[in-house]
């Protein structure tokens, strides 16, 4: 807006200062003429606000009591304001930096490929995409569930593909039926057992579908009898379907569990290992005579990977930003192209007759040649990324709105959302104009010396 | 004109079972005194209801219509009334009659005076009709200015009968049999419960239930009206309750941070959709309608609920929420909307919706028989029953900065206590804090 009124207000004046005396007091008139509708707008539109917004914010939440700079010491006492000015922090340099970088990379790389228009148009389609769309778009891209969100689709996909899953995630044993839970999520029995016993190993939280197909009940098994030197033993499901069986027993109907590794230790030591068959039993033939603890190691019950919480208090700003490059990349490639279009070609030529690499040319050359109009992106993309609102509002779910929160989504709450605050709120907005105005400032000026 | 053909064969039918319906409870009908006396006046009635609400609303003012002959016209004003009511009164087109959804709004209209106080019929029909609980919430000091016409049942808890059959659990009547039971679907493979703990309203609607039945209504009250601190014992060992099935894996789908990454019809799709995580999930009546229109489950075959189980040998706590009807004092056809109003208080008008479905009343006088299903017949029941004990949702009458915002106040407070309940004190002094802000503002 500032920038605008620079534009109009200044070039008359330049140019009547060097017509003659009369005609100098009409142009004057005329200029004023002229420009006092620009005046008026921007005065209702612009100074107006500001104004007043400066003046709410010494009042209360109802308008009517004058509290000082209450509002201001309120502002920084209250931790979400602190989170949100150092949110909008990292967004202030952050998203910039990375769009101005990733523009000026694709804008070189793109001009050397033949498809260059269509990659263009590609890259720069997500602008036509508004922020709310794009904003539900990356709620579900994100979504932690790897059924729905694409981006943890992937991510767990990977991950199964290399490490493989267990065939018991959600078992467990009951507390205080015999088998007592490591840290690292093993099992192991209680009491110890010699070899010429049977013991049983209950587990609970299997559903009866999640069985494998060759899984049978365990009932027979449980009864039979070791030998002298023999192990015998048998993990089955502890939970008879429809409820009325005894806890730490194998009832009739109770399943085995097929596939489960079980290891005998003595003394912390591992000296045998099997899995159990499709009755859940399992035995170990030839030990030594002694007592054996029987474990079932973790690798059976280790949880399906739940791939990266994009949305956690942690991961939320870099997720949001991540959006935000896909909706910018585009706009920071187009212009910063435009400047290499301007490039003087002389310059990039003979440097290559000098025998300058590639890389030489990019650092040396193109990039200083192009400041002025990387630093217009930069500008513009850091006064843009003060006031982000919707794509911040819209994926950060609930529980991790006060960890995503930037300046302008807590302004929007303490006024609007709830709060009602709207001294608060206002003295919110002046704090998010004295943090815009440098830029603005910086941005004015440079127009100005490109002017002249 | 298929479309409209049906509609009117519909709204013929209605008004077919409305008649008779009076023919046959002969009830007291005060409304019109009767005749066609109002013809010619057009009543304007704002509300929040969109959709099929907004469909089966327009039959109830369709018999209105038939019986009086005045014209009705209904406007939908999306989820925030008070501005759109407010910005109407101010361009002078105030609707007639308005809808309100909280007893917060309620009062909020009572105190800007905008509103005209009911007129003595309609009065005596609430007097004798409903419970007095429902009077209160209708009134700004002694004046009653709201007529409650369509309620919510908040103190059910929805299963699924196949999963509390697979674990052999029968529906709990105490607090501590249904964690008990709880464990029991546990250990049978599925989850307890599904909890919704991305919105926060949810776990707000939890722990209302067990404030009420474990601290009882008189502090539920004093609660509510900020008169008693959040930091009340009472509060501390209501959340500790909370706390106890908080903190237990096993109970809950995903544990606390599967639960803080469910949405509320994500929670009801972990009970009722195709690939079940856990046997039970507690929200109000409109579960059901979630589960019916999004899942196809048949209401009381693969979906069923008990009520809310008593907590620490309280009575079982019913906790409810409705919207009401005021007359604005800036309508046109004040006399005609005064007459809706007495019409509305009727069985005859509860009856109509009763028999689209989707609906509760307050109505005692209303007859169970008009409900379209069990389901709605039995949570109506139960609300009718609990007379006088039945509480609104409490967050709904605190300022919304405190009970009724995404990511602060009471709603956040509580989604981290979702995420670590190993410090109620703690929690309760958050909430203090939080209210204190807000009911001073």
């Amino acid at each position: 807006m500032t920038a605008t009124l620079v534009k109009e207000a200044s070039p008359p004046a330049v140019n009547m200062a060097d017509r003659r005396r009369r005609a100098r007091r009409r142009g004057r008139i005329i200029a004023l003429v002229f420009v006092l509708p620009a005046l008026l707008l921007l005065g209702a539109l612009v100074v107006y606000p500001v104004v007043f917004s400066v003046g709410r914010s010494f009042f209360d939440a109802s308008g009517s009591r004058f509290v000082g700079g209450d509002n201001y010491t309120e502002m920084f006492r209250d931790p979400a304001t602190l989170k949100a000015v150092r949110n909008s922090a990292i967004w202030v340099v952050v998203a910039p930096t990375l769009l101005t970088g990733l523009g000026l990379v694709l804008a070189v790389l793109v001009e050397k490929i033949r498809w260059a228009t269509a990659f263009k148009l590609l890259l720069f389609m997500p602008m036509a995409v508004s922020f709310l769309a794009a904003g539900i778009i990356f709620r579900l891209a994100y979504d932690e569930d790897p059924d729905k969100g694409v981006l943890n689709a992937a991510v767990v996909g990977v991950h199964d593909a290399f490490e493989g899953t267990s065939s018991y995630p959600t078992a467990r044993a009951r507390d205080g039926r015999g088998l007592t839970k490591g840290a690292d999520g093993s099992y192991r029995t209680t009491a110890s057992a010699s070899p010429g016993h049977t013991v049983g190993l209950g587990l609970v939280g299997v559903l009866p579908k999640d069985l494998p197909k060759d899984a049978k009940p365990a009932y027979a098994a449980a009864g039979q009898q070791a030998a002298r030197d023999e192990l015998r033993g048998v993990v089955y499901l502890d939970f008879t379907p429809g409820g009325g069986g005894k806890e730490g027993r194998v009832d009739r109907g109770e399943s085995g569990l097929p596939e489960v590794k079980v290891e005998a230790a003595r003394d912390g030591k591992t000296v045998a290992s099997t899995t159990t068959a499709a009755d859940g039993s399992f035995h170990f033939s030839g030990l030594d005579p002694g007592s054996y603890t029987v474990r079932l190691p973790a690798s059976n019950f280790s949880p399906p990977y739940e791939g990266v919480s994009w949305l956690g208090p942690a991961l939320v700003t870099p997720a949001i930003i991540g959006a935000y490059l896909w909706i910018w990349t585009g706009f920071a490639m187009v212009l910063i192209g435009a400047g290499l279009a301007a490039l003087p070609r002389d310059a990039l030529e003979a440097a290559r007759m000098d025998g300058a690499n590639e890389w030489q040319i990019f650092r040396r050359i193109t990039v200083p040649l192009l400041a002025p109009v990387l630093t217009v992106v930069f500008v513009t993309l850091v006064i843009n990324v003060m006031k982000v609102f919707d794509l911040v509002y819209i994926i950060a779910p609930g529980p991790v709105q006060e960890d995503a929160t930037v300046l302008a989504t807590q302004m929007w709450l303490v006024s609007f959302g709830g709060g009602n605050n709207q001294g608060l709120g206002s003295a919110l907005g002046v704090l998010l104009l004295l943090l815009v105005v440098p830029a603005m400032v910086f941005n004015v000026r440079r127009f100005r010396r490109s002017q002249r | 004109m298929m479309r409209r053909r049906t509609t009117l064969l519909a709204s013929c039918t209605t008004l077919a079972l409305a008649l008779g319906a009076t023919a046959c409870g002969g009830g007291p009908v005060a409304a019109g005194g009767g005749g066609k006396s109002l013809s010619g006046q057009t009543i304007t009635v704002a509300g929040v209801w969109s959709g099929s609400e907004q469909k089966n609303f327009q039959k109830v003012l369709d018999a209105f219509t038939a019986k009086t002959g005045a014209k009705t016209q209904f406007v939908s004003t999306g989820d925030n009334v008070s501005t759109v009511v407010g910005s109407k009164i101010e361009g002078g087109n105030a609707p007639d009659v308005v809808m309100v959804p909280q007893v917060g709004v309620l009062q909020q209209f009572a105190k800007e005076g905008w509103l005209k106080p009911l007129s003595k019929t309609t009065e005596q029909s609430v007097d004798t009709n409903y419970a007095s609980v429902w009077k209160k919430y209708g009134s700004v000091g002694d004046t009653l200015y709201g007529l409650y016409f369509k309620a919510a049942h908040k103190s059910t808890v929805w299963y699924s009968p196949d999963a509390l059959d697979q674990a052999g659990v029968k529906p709990p009547t105490t607090y501590d049999a249904m964690l008990k039971a709880g464990h029991t679907v546990s250990d049978s493979g599925l989850a307890a419960f599904s909890v919704a703990g991305q919105d926060g309203w949810t776990l707000t609607d939890w722990f209302e239930n067990i404030y009420l039945s474990q601290a009882g209504p008189e502090k539920y009250d004093a609660l509510a009206a900020h008169q008693l601190k959040w930091t009340d014992p009472t509060v501390v060992e209501a959340l500790t309750t909370l706390g106890k099935l908080f903190k237990d894996k096993q109970l809950m789908a995903g544990g606390q941070k599967g639960a803080l990454n469910t949405d509320f019809p994500g929670s009801v799709e972990k009970v009722f959709g195709p690939k079940p995580e856990a046997g039970m999930v507690y929200e109000g009546d409109f579960v059901a309608g979630v589960a019916k229109d999004q899942f196809g489950k048949k209401i009381g075959q693969d979906a069923n609920f008990f009520p809310f189980p008593a907590v620490d040998g309280g009575k079982a706590p019913v906790v409810s929420g409705g919207d009401a009807a005021v007359v604005l004092k800036d309508g046109k056809n004040q006399k005609a909307a005064m007459t809706f109003l007495e019409y509305l208080a009727t069985p005859e008008a509860a009856a109509v919706w009763a028999g689209a479905g989707g609906f509760l009343s307050p109505n005692k006088k209303l007859d169970l028989a008009s409900y379209s299903d069990d389901i709605a017949r039995e949570t109506a029941k139960s609300l009718v029953a609990a007379g006088d004990s039945v509480r609104f949702d409490m967050s709904d009458q605190a300022p919304a900065a405190f009970g009724g915002t995404k990511g602060a106040g009471e709603w956040k407070i509580l989604q981290d206590f979702l995420r670590d309940p190993s410090n109620p004190k703690a929690t309760a002094a958050e909430l203090e804090k939080a209210a204190a802000k807000a009911y001073q503002g």
